[in-house]
């Protein structure tokens, strides 16, 4: 195991629907896929980002793309005009989400194509 | 009846505007650097309606998307002579007056009565709400469900996410040219395939290849490497980066792609990252014309810069369409002080905590008040950690709403004052007061096809 931050593992793209932001997260390998889909709960995800998202995490799986797609409900102040938030549009939740760190087993980390 | 070429049973639909206010070269490049048959322009966001209402109503030649006029005067010629037809939304609430303006634009560029415009009309709701909400359509808030009626007298505008219906019938009326009002975004690129293609209006897994073209196509560059957290580094050539096209086939399934030569990039994480762009539930992605399964999107590399998507499965379309109503919610605005080492965090977090006191002392209206520190804090919260002690310097950026216009006034006036009676090394505040601005909130709701849809209108004439 080797505690290892998202970032490493997977890339990811953010955006807004009102006061929901999404993440989609994904994994850059199928090995790194199957290990996100077990660690990356949405429940590990809203603690992560509490001090970011006032309202549920929700999660949605894209076997076929390898990815996870996470709506953040109430992430961001109202959202759009409304929103007092520098990222009003969550443009770059995505990068607050990738500062996570996971305990990853060492044979999913040897399938990676760079560090 | 015309219909989109490609003897090869292939046709190309490019995206030239990913929002008002995109990189007004792209769509030129899109008709010059390579072979194309549709060019989709999408201009319109969710508060751009309200704008353009407001507009309308201080210039009633006014409540369009201004910039898609001297647009086409450029790209006429080029349109006409090689059959490119084009799809856009720049109508906003005054399609008429776009056409118009068009007539002229066809006439500068020397192709008066070689093209055809069509329009379509009827998504704009504004006068109809009254008379919507008392024949039993509350409009309620999709998020929280609230009744129109609880704010209708600060609605701005309305209008109904129309589908690919009256865009097929301008198209199959011969338009060259199709403006819009309110038309949904992922539509312009797939009602030219189901023209193209006379696909059935119920081929749902065929629509839905559609839908997801036009959801990659409709943000521009965002899928041709723009934007894009894989291996940005080397995604080549951003200077000079190709908008993407869709290589359409009658079967549904298409490829990604962008002219050679262009700059940018499109691979598989590339259009990854695109698919998952404001994405809800990925099971159900719902337009007026189907509901896409996106799960079930497959992706191949198809050679250089060219990704294969197949495999969409869909559903029929459901009985109701989206409404984008926007309303009055008062005022907001956002001010800026520059903090400089050392301590530049302390010195910003201070004044932050000075301004809200002085504010509170004030007892203005402001019902949120938010301070954010950039360079720090102002996008990762708690995740940034503790400030680094030798920050050469950082935002301090203040943001504040209220009902009251005054309040927010009075807030503006309290910001620079901070630079000699607060912390020390404050500086870049020579923009002067921060600019009090109107707040239009955007409000979802639903209504009854058939409220909608009979009513649209499609017009074709020539220009």
């Amino acid at each position: 195991m080797a505690r290892t931050p998202l970032v490493r593992l997977a890339h990811a793209r953010s955006g807004d629907k009102g006061d929901t932001a999404n993440v989609g997260v994904i994994a850059f390998t199928p090995a790194v896929y199957d290990f996100l889909k077990t660690a990356l709960t949405q429940e590990r995800v809203a603690a992560h980002l509490a001090g970011l998202v006032r309202g549920p995490v929700q999660r949605f799986e894209l076997d076929n793309l390898g990815a996870l797609n996470f709506l953040l409900h109430g992430a961001l102040d109202g959202g759009g005009t409304v929103s007092l938030m520098t990222d009003a549009q969550g443009k770059v939740l995505s990068n607050a989400l990738l500062r996570l760190e996971l305990d990853v087993p060492e044979p999913v980390l040897s399938g990676l194509p760079r560090s | 009846m015309q219909v989109g070429r490609g003897s090869s049973g292939v046709i190309r639909i490019g995206c030239g505007q990913g929002f008002w206010g995109d990189t007004p070269g792209a769509p030129v490049d899109q008709v010059r650097r390579g072979p194309l048959d549709y060019l989709m322009l999408d201009y319109l966001a969710e508060v751009t309606m309200s704008i353009l209402q407001k507009q309308r109503r201080r210039d009633p030649g006014a409540g369009f998307a201004r910039d898609f006029v001297p647009l086409m005067e450029e790209i006429f010629p080029d349109v006409c002579r090689r059959g490119i037809r084009v799809l856009t939304n720049a109508g906003g609430v005054n399609v008429e007056g776009c056409r118009d303006a068009l007539i002229e634009a066809a006439r500068a560029a020397g192709v008066s009565g070689r093209a055809t415009i069509g329009t379509v009309t009827g998504d704009d709701l504004l006068v109809r709400l009254p008379e919507l909400i008392e024949s039993g359509h509350p409009l309620r808030n999709m998020d929280d469900g609230r009744p129109l009626a609880e704010i209708l007298d600060q609605v701005e505008s309305a209008n109904a996410y129309i589908g690919a219906g009256p865009l097929l019938e301008a198209l199959a009326g011969g338009a060259d040219v199709v403006v819009t009002g309110r038309s949904t975004d992922t539509a312009l690129t797939y009602a030219p395939m189901m023209h193209a293609f006379g696909w059935r209006r119920d081929d749902w897994d065929r629509i839905a290849h559609g839908i997801v073209a036009g959801h990659v196509n409709e943000c521009g560059a965002q899928a041709t490497g723009g934007n894009c957290q894989f291996a940005w580094r080397e995604i080549p050539d951003l200077d000079d980066v190709g908008y993407p096209i869709v290589e359409a086939t009658p079967a549904g399934s298409f490829v990604l792609t962008k002219h050679e030569g262009t700059g940018g990039r499109v691979s598989v994480p590339i259009v990854k990252e695109q698919i998952l762009y404001e994405m809800g539930d990925p099971r159900e992605y719902v337009t007026p014309d189907g509901i896409a399964d996106f799960t079930t999107i497959r992706l191949e590399d198809d050679g250089p810069d060219r990704v294969r998507v197949s495999g969409v499965r869909g559903r029929p379309r459901t009985d109701q369409l989206k409404v984008s109503i926007s309303y009055r919610a008062g005022f907001k605005a956002v001010g800026t002080l520059v903090y400089a080492w050392p301590d530049a965090v302390e010195k910003a977090e201070r004044a932050g905590e000075i301004l809200r006191a002085r504010l509170q002392r004030l007892g203005l209206a402001l019902d949120r008040v938010r301070t954010e520190i950039v360079g720090w804090n102002a996008t990762a919260g708690p995740l940034a950690g503790p400030p680094r002690p030798d920050q050469p310097e950082v935002v301090l950026r203040v943001a504040v709403h209220s009902d009251s216009r005054d309040a927010v006034e009075r807030f503006s006036q309290e910001l620079a004052p901070l630079v000699l009676t607060g912390p020390p090394s404050a500086t870049g505040f020579a923009g002067g007061r921060p600019r009090v601005q109107d707040v239009v909130a955007f409000w979802p709701a639903l209504i009854d096809r058939d409220q909608v849809e009979p009513r649209l209108r499609v017009e074709v004439r020539a220009a």
